[in-house]
């Protein structure tokens, strides 16, 4: 029993970490919500070089055969950068590990497919498996970073990797821990800052505590992920998703509150994490869908 | 990273089991909390000792099995799914006896360990004050030298005088512990010392205070020229805040509330809604459980760090805010459930009015997302008064 990172692990999330640091990644997301996408795609080629494209293709189809934990390691990376495009969908779902970029609805719960408009691979999950999907209409995002798009399904082109929907559910749950963790560090250098009544709101209790129960939220969903990253049972990939998602929540609305106006505006980085936040609540499975999934599980095995 | 464990903590783990097993009561014994609960509660901790299951992490010459962290909250994990009757003893063994351990001299080690471990004597905290509360260090309890001239048998020590209240188990308990301003001239959390008094010493007054549930929880104590002797004081005169903070470390942190005790009630949840017709709570009992989950995997990560070297620093403070509230959330999720019987007396009404004490005790929830603030995110002091 070590229920803690190892070294090598912790230096991949650190070295990705570095390198989102150092690339702009906002800079990166406003222009892809803006149909800008060639920094975006740069800054896809990169991460696909450092493999996290291809963590769950197997070595001998040129992956890296890394495990889930891996997995959620760089989706919290990609969380906390606000990074854009379909990597839910590319590394998790389907597993293309070739550089290219990949899409897919999977009805009813993913209904559109992100990034359609310039995926090389454009599918369609149902019952049967994978099809090919036609693009369609685009619909407009709370999240003007996720563009996602109405699909047709065509004819059937691939079966699908029955842990496919648990891995994305897992990658969303990592990357809302993520983004949950960027709002909090980004509110405390805030009311570090900013002074009202002769002091740092910081150190009033009314911030504090909100804070603090940030923390607290954060650091119990964390192992959640955790624990399903070693064991992606259903029951756990729920678990994990409801918490950080839940988790996530919380410190967006406590980091809009502690920022005040300016953080309500466009213009300031916050706000692509608050819009970004509570689209991925919803996306892979609703936290009322999960908690369905869980209860059955629970009241089945009784 | 892994969750497994090893060949020898499973094993340690059946053995548990199968003990706890063949030897719970299969009712439950009466409240601690009366007379005639405190007497079944200890023979039940004689029970334990005799099997070598009272203090299991202790070491073998104590009466344990100097089982590792790891096995430790196995064995709680096991203990509370046994459905196994509350420790009345856990005031010592789990927040006096790590002291002792640190602390304590050899004679004080010898002395005072293997009553504890056998619940033959059962300790109680006496921390608070009338005017000390969540501001702890404010307290005006006094420790006033005796010189082993003038003193009880020409032995040094001190004359304990002043008031404790909320002290847990008091009512019953035999000996108690707590801080006491040795140096008149201190303030704050300097010039404080540990003491080690009986219950029954000339000078103390236990008066029982009627908890919420109408039993005597708490109690209490009052001290009027008690004499001590220093033999019975715990680390050095004057050291007692560093002292006794190792304790509120422990108490906030792992030992107080392990895992398992959350995630069998949380199974209890789940069985008596699956026999309910009412779904309207089915959220609420998804997140108790998801809750007592994280609870649980939160701990072997504070484990794997404490093993590994670590302390537990502030994140005791964590800890005790997420366990104080899921303890209530389970159980108004239970009477929810329970819908028009909830308010007839049960396990889960007994257990509903005791998760109302957590977020105060140990340390009020307030004081906890202070420290986690100031401490953890590294926020501003507040200015004190």
């Amino acid at each position: 029993m070590k229920f803690e990172l190892t070294d090598e692990q912790r230096d991949f999330a650190a070295s990705l970490d570095a390198l989102l640091a150092s690339s702009d990644s906002v800079a990166v997301a406003r222009a892809w919500a803006a149909g800008d996408h060639a920094p975006g795609l740069k800054l896809w080629a990169r991460l696909a070089d450092q493999g996290v494209q291809a963590l769950l293709v197997p070595e001998h189809r040129d992956g890296l055969g890394a495990t889930p934990v891996e997995l959620v390691l760089a989706f919290e990376a990609l969380g906390r950068h606000c990074v854009p495009g379909p990597w839910v969908e590319t590394a998790a779902y389907l597993r293309v590990g070739d550089g290219s970029v990949a899409t897919v609805a999977a009805p009813p719960l993913t209904p559109y497919a992100l990034d359609a408009d310039i995926a090389d691979t454009v599918l369609v999950a149902t019952p049967d498996g994978l099809r090919s999907g036609t693009v369609g209409e685009p619909v407009t995002s709370i999240d003007p970073a996720r563009r996602l798009f109405v699909v047709t399904p065509g004819e059937v082109s691939a079966e699908l990797a029955e842990d496919a929907f648990d891995l994305a559910a897992l990658a969303t749950a990592a990357q809302l821990l993520g983004a949950g963790e960027r709002v909090l560090a980004d509110s405390v250098t805030y009311v570090k800052q900013r002074t009202q009544f002769g002091r740092p709101i910081g150190s009033y209790q009314a911030i504090k505590h909100q804070l603090a129960d940030v923390r607290i939220a954060l650091d119990f969903a964390r192992p959640l992920v955790w624990g399903a990253a070693l064991d992606p049972t259903a029951r756990d990939v729920s678990a994990a998703k409801v918490a950080a998602g839940d988790a996530a929540y919380l410190a967006a609305r406590v980091a809009l509150q502690v920022h005040g106006a300016i953080g309500y505006t466009a213009e300031y980085d916050l706000s692509l994490w608050l819009v970004k936040i509570r689209a991925l609540q919803s996306a892979w499975g609703t936290n009322a869908w999960h908690r369905a999934r869980i209860l059955e599980s629970l009241v089945s095995k009784r | 990273m892994n969750l497994d464990f090893t060949e020898a903590e499973l094993a340690f783990r059946d053995e548990a089991r199968a003990w706890l097993a063949a030897n719970v009561p299969a009712e439950p014994l009466p409240s601690m909390d009366t007379a005639e609960g405190f007497v079944a509660h200890q023979a039940w901790e004689r029970r334990l000792a005799d099997a070598r299951w009272s203090v299991v992490s202790w070491p073998e010459e104590y009466g344990g099995r100097g089982a590792s962290l790891v096995e430790w909250v196995i064995f709680e994990e096991e203990y509370y799914r046994a459905g196994a009757p509350g420790r009345v003893s856990q005031n010592g063994i789990f927040l006096l006896a790590p002291i002792i351990f640190d602390h304590g001299t050899p004679e004080q080690q010898r002395r005072f360990l293997p009553s504890m471990g056998t619940g033959e004597r059962i300790w109680a905290q006496a921390w608070s004050e009338p005017e000390a509360g969540s501001d702890l260090a404010s307290l005006r309890s006094t420790a006033t030298r005796v010189d082993p001239s003038t003193g009880s048998g020409q032995v040094g020590g001190w004359r304990l005088n002043g008031q404790k209240t909320w002290s847990s188990r008091a009512s019953y308990a035999h000996w108690g512990f707590g801080l006491f301003r040795s140096d008149p001239e201190s303030t704050r959390h300097h010039g404080l010392t540990y003491f080690l008094f009986p219950l029954d010493a000339s000078g103390v007054t236990v008066r029982p205070i009627a908890q919420l549930d109408g039993e005597a929880g708490f109690a209490e104590i009052f001290l009027d020229d008690v004499f001590v002797p220093d033999t019975d004081v715990l680390g050095a005169p004057g050291d007692g805040w560093r002292v006794a903070m190792s304790t509120a470390g422990n108490e906030r942190g792992l030992s107080l509330r392990s895992p398992g005790r959350f995630c069998a009630a949380a199974d209890r949840l789940v069985g008596l809604y699956a026999g309910s017709s009412d779904p309207r709570s089915a959220d609420d009992v998804v997140d108790a459980w998801i809750a007592a989950q994280a609870y649980r995997l939160y701990t072997w990560g504070t484990v794997t760090r404490l093993a590994g070297g670590g302390d537990m620093g502030a994140a005791g403070s964590v800890n005790k805010v997420f366990w104080s509230e899921l303890d209530i959330a389970l159980h108004e999720t239970a009477l929810d459930v329970l819908g028009p019987e909830a308010e007839v007396e049960s396990s889960w009404t007994d257990g509903y009015l005791f998760s109302l004490s957590g977020p105060i005790y140990a340390g009020t929830n307030e004081i906890q997302r202070n420290i986690v603030a100031e401490r953890i995110l590294g926020l501003p002091k507040e200015v004190r008064g």
